[in-house]
């Protein structure tokens, strides 16, 4: 095999090739249930979008296996330093949809208090999904570092980290793969690659043959998987992950695949994508590759597509409604978390916005008197 | 007590605090065996062993980056940047990472590290080993911005830095490392953050500074003292959360102001003191706020003493507002 075809597991008919992924059966039907789940949350996200219910959203389509067959090696005490395209991995670990909604709507509930626009989730629990940022590469670094305090203190932990084909240009990615490499830093890089940075084609991004071969020039082992394929982003993830937590260092893994929509809802790719790219990658669509494995495990029926379907539309439908409903966090969390403690500036600050607010009758409910 | 130079108080601050807890570890380039290029981190790798005190590759951007994924899950970073003027690949890292953690996930991730860096003048350094970039960092809500001036508040502030829940940027005026001496006590104290020190009392005017500025206008105060005006000197000690009431009480007391700091003019701290006072006690003021500041020009290298506000610029401005 060349060094830059595609690990791959699942064949055309569905059969793994004697791979025998260790997922039981519900933990395979809760897999495609996540695949499922992401992808009506996408969906209703991108209706409530077009009628201007929530300012924004990105579209998770085509990268559902990438996500789910990775989030399926990731234990709960791990550390999961995700990218914005990452629905899946948190979905898989059971952060509610109804949470994630909160966030899309900016309100009170929202983990991050309105303070970040929709998508830029953060939870602790039950997996702790870091609280994501704008800036590409930043989390890098961080996922090093928190890899190595796990380490100094003898945990098995291993800290994951996502992030697009675009990313593997920045700052970060060179300093992360750097250090994880001379630390023996118990990380695994997931590189998305979806084949587009924005309207930016990979010949744009990089010279080099893959992204999986930059982790050569860092002493950090690279693997190019099918990124279509769940159990081969599996198959290679927890390959990663179990070097990780025997102390084996970091890896670097390229999941390809591809993005069947545009970068964001604020982006049209039909602009820049030809249409017989779509129509090719549609048929390599990951969860109709699932499918095809379930059949051959003869757990077609209890999968039923369509059921589960229905049962999630109502269910996200129903997160969105009661997300909707929740108002907008009080004037407060403007000023509050911004320290541990509120200065004196910011409580004077605080007070003065307050006042105006009352004085202006445009205090809104819940702003309440100034607490802080 | 012992009487240390502002870097054995550094040294012994990281000493302190990690004997005190093991959570602590310092990271950065040359801090290993070498000890950092000025020894600010001497012996702490021969003490505490090279898995708390290493060098890392040479990178900004690396050090603080994985500093903050060390604080985010339980260790105590301090971080050194070799001088400041080359911290700026870490800018990203420190700006939009670490200052933003604790807000945008509502409290759930927070990055409590500590960086230190000398910074500012005087050794002869060119453009690259001078610079005194504080207020790009005050400007950034999230972060602490501490700048130390005697050994005893080096080592008070460093604890308090290195035990604040928050990130801090810690300032090391370089040119005070070893010209200034003074007593230190034994084991662990701290100093508050966000409190001003009053170096000097006086009642004509009052001039606030802080880092290697201390001293400079520690000597034109004496200096107008000999004159018959009577001049309050205030080391402002932390830039960010500044202590306004402090700073306000001290302006009101003298109804003067001199404003010194090794930074350009445009945009420096000493403009945020002015509008401070502008907005708050203008009818307390006797005369216009006077600034002494570095030209607003790259920082040049044999020319540095032009550049550095010294004892008689500081003087000249005390005695213009005097006589205003």
């Amino acid at each position: 095999m060349k060094a830059t075809e595609p690990l791959q597991v699942i064949d055309s008919k569905g059969g793994a090739n004697g791979y025998d992924p260790g997922l039981s059966e519900e933990e395979l039907l809760h897999c495609y249930r996540t695949m499922l789940k992401v992808r009506v949350f996408d969906e209703t996200c991108l209706k409530l979008q077009r009628s201007g219910r929530i300012g924004f959203s990105i579209p998770n389509e085509g990268i559902e296996a990438t996500q789910v067959g990775a989030a399926t090696a990731m234990r709960k005490t791990d550390w999961l330093f995700a990218s914005y395209r990452d629905f899946g991995m948190a979905l898989y670990h059971g952060i509610q949809p109804v949470d994630m909604m909160h966030n899309m709507f900016g309100n009170a509930a929202d983990n991050s208090r309105g303070r970040q626009m929709p998508v830029h989730f953060t939870f602790l629990e039950p997996i702790r999904f870091v609280s994501i940022s704008s800036p590409i590469g930043t989390h890098l670094p961080h996922a090093v570092g928190a890899a190595f305090a796990a380490k100094r203190r003898g945990e098995d932990t291993v800290a994951f980290v996502s992030f697009g084909d675009g990313g593997t240009s920045s700052l970060g990615f060179h300093s992360a793969m750097n250090f994880a490499g001379v630390w023996k830093a118990p990380v695994v890089f997931l590189c998305q690659n979806n084949g587009w940075a924005i309207s930016c084609p990979s010949e744009d991004q990089t010279a080099s043959e893959s992204y999986a071969i930059k982790g050569k020039a860092y002493g950090v082992p690279g693997v190019i998987v099918d990124g279509n394929d769940l159990l081969a982003v599996r198959k290679a993830v927890l390959e990663a992950a179990e070097r990780a937590r025997a102390g084996g260092g970091p890896t670097l893994i390229e999941c390809k695949t591809f993005r069947m929509g545009g970068h964001s809802t604020s982006d049209d790719p039909t602009k820049y994508i030809p249409k017989e790219v779509f129509d090719a990658w549609r048929k390599k669509d990951p969860i109709l590759r699932f499918e095809k494995y379930l059949k051959a495990c003869g757990l077609w029926k209890k999968a039923d597509r369509a059921r589960i379907e229905g049962e999630l539309r109502e269910e996200i439908s129903e997160a969105a409604r009661t997300a909707e409903a929740v108002g907008p966090p009080p004037l407060e969390t403007i000023f509050s978390d911004v320290y541990a403690e509120l200065p004196k500036h910011l409580r004077a600050q605080g007070q003065a916005a307050f006042d105006l607010a009352r004085r202006k009758g445009d205090a809104m409910a819940g702003d309440g008197e100034f607490p802080l | 007590m012992s009487n240390l130079t502002l870097i054995q108080a550094v040294n012994d601050a990281l000493h302190t605090t990690m004997q005190a807890d093991p959570s602590v570890h310092v990271l950065g380039e040359d801090v290993g065996k070498k000890g950092g290029v000025f020894l600010a981190t001497e012996n702490l790798t021969n003490e505490f062993g090279e898995e708390r005190c290493f060098n890392t590759p040479l990178s900004e951007d690396g050090i603080v980056g994985t500093a903050i994924g060390m604080a985010m899950n339980g260790l105590k970073p301090v971080a050194e940047i070799q001088f400041q003027d080359f911290i700026f690949p870490a800018f990203d890292q420190i700006v939009s990472e670490a200052a933003k953690l604790r807000y945008r996930s509502g409290g759930q991730y927070t990055a409590p590290l500590v960086i230190r860096t000398p910074y500012g003048g005087g050794i002869r350094g060119g453009l690259y080993h001078s610079q005194s970039g504080e207020a790009y960092f005050c400007h950034t809500p999230g972060l602490k911005v501490v700048i130390p001036s005697t050994p005893h508040d080096a080592k008070g502030l460093l604890i308090s830095a290195i035990e604040d829940p928050d990130p801090v940027l810690f300032l090391e005026p370089k040119a005070l490392y070893r010209a200034v001496k003074g007593e230190v006590p034994e084991g662990h104290y701290t100093v508050d953050l966000s409190t001003v020190r009053e170096v000097r009392a006086g009642k004509d005017v009052t001039v606030f500074c802080y880092g290697a500025m201390v001293p400079v206008a520690e000597k034109a105060a004496e200096a107008a003292a000999a004159q018959g005006i009577d001049t309050r000197v205030i080391d402002l000690r932390t830039l960010l959360p500044l202590d306004e009431e402090a700073v306000l009480d001290a302006a009101r007391s003298t109804g003067r102001v001199v404003v010194v700091h090794e930074a350009p003019r445009f945009c420096g701290f000493g403009a945020e003191i002015s509008a401070l006072i502008a907005e708050h006690a203008i009818e307390y003021m006797e005369a216009p706020v006077a600034r002494v500041t570095g030209f607003d020009t790259p920082f040049p290298n044999t020319l540095e003493h032009h550049y550095l506000p010294d004892q008689r610029r500081v003087l000249d401005a005390i005695e213009r507002v005097a006589h205003y």
